[in-house]
């Protein structure tokens, strides 16, 4: 049998080909302002790359914030429905998952199949997301790579006492302009970022193993601030953005029995 | 599963808490007519359960669409919270 599964982020599209289980492949593409086509092409590039004709294909389902938007799907699932399936299938010890996107983060307690306990997600404070932690890198003109790694020198603890993107991006200006070294903005930075995102899933209850999934999980300044806030290891699995892409292809496979 | 619809921002969090392992065995759903601001919605979640949600037009600003039922002053018992018979839904704020 043969699945596929759709992830509709807010920037990226994330597609996940299975065949019998097994992932085949992976394709991803900037979303755009052609959510719809972006994802047919994704879906093509994963079926080329997997040798599978798209019309052999299943069963598709769709998941992420656009997945209404996703076509020829058969069905979709929520994202938090889609984390919890993925994770689980990579690494059936994790039973709290953190995913923070591009526009969102979310915490998804979750049992030993895969099924959410609880959730809460967080769609509206940028300050707690990775575009925020873009805008910064760039305010610092250093890449979004470069970012992650030189907070990993700092030892400084600064606050940032604004709760909001705008007005904490006002405070790394003061920081830039009191001379302050970049390396410790960046970690000001991720700590913030992860104090909203540690709040948030204290919502819900955290419960270990924690995972770290989505494409923040590939910065490792802001791994570091999680883990210190949090107090606890979090794990990275392979493949961290395509955990709802694989979640969804997963559930695509239950739907398709 | 005890859903949180909602946000945090910095003047605090305002998530709606729906238990959706209470929901699902209500057949009244009199909270979807009680919200003077038609928050709630019935939908199938991702096991296929009937529950209550908020809608999603609504989930960033459930802060300001709630307002009207929460006065500074003489505040007086929330309609939805009133009206779920299970005592499903509760407010974080």
């Amino acid at each position: 049998m043969v699945t596929a599964g759709i992830d509709m982020g807010a920037k990226n599209i994330k597609v996940v080909i299975l065949e019998d289980g097994v992932v085949k492949s992976r394709a991803m593409a900037t979303t755009g302002f052609e959510p719809a086509a972006s994802a047919s092409k994704c879906l093509e590039q994963a079926a080329q790359e997997s040798g599978i004709e798209i019309t052999a294909i299943d069963h598709i389902t769709s998941t992420g914030a656009g997945r209404k938007t996703a076509p020829n799907v058969n069905s979709d699932i929520t994202d938090v429905g889609a984390d919890a399936k993925g994770i689980v299938h990579l690494m059936d010890d994790v039973r709290t998952v953190i995913d923070v996107g591009a526009e969102e983060g979310r915490g998804i307690k979750i049992e030993a199949d895969g099924k959410v306990i609880d959730f809460a997600v967080n769609e509206k404070c940028a300050a707690g997301a990775g575009a925020f932690a873009e805008a910064m890198s760039r305010a610092l003109e250093v890449s979004l790579e470069e970012f992650g790694q030189i907070s990993l020198k700092s030892d400084k603890t600064i606050p940032m006492n604004a709760q909001c993107a705008v007005f904490a991006e006002s405070e790394v200006v003061s920081l830039v302009h009191a001379k302050t070294p970049k390396h410790d903005i960046a970690k000001a930075v991720h700590d913030a970022i992860a104090s909203r995102i540690v709040s948030m899933v204290r919502r819900v209850g955290i419960n270990e193993k924690i995972a770290l999934v989505g494409g923040v999980s590939h910065n490792p300044g802001f791994l570091d601030a999680l883990k210190r806030a949090l107090e606890t290891e979090v794990v990275v699995p392979e493949n961290p953005d395509y955990i709802g892409a694989l979640g969804a292809a997963i559930v695509a496979g239950e739907r398709t029995k | 599963m005890k859903a949180n619809y909602g946000y945090m921002d910095g003047s605090g969090e305002f998530f709606i808490t729906i238990d959706t392992d209470l929901c699902i065995e209500c057949s009244d759903r009199s909270c979807v007519d009680a919200c003077p601001a038609a928050l709630f919605e019935i939908i199938m979640d991702d096991y296929d359960d009937e529950v209550v949600a908020i809608k999603q037009e609504h989930r960033k600003k459930v802060k300001y669409d709630c307002g009207a039922c929460k006065p500074v002053s003489d505040r007086p018992p929330l309609p939805c919270v009133e009206a779920c018979k299970p005592g499903a839904i509760t407010h974080s704020w």
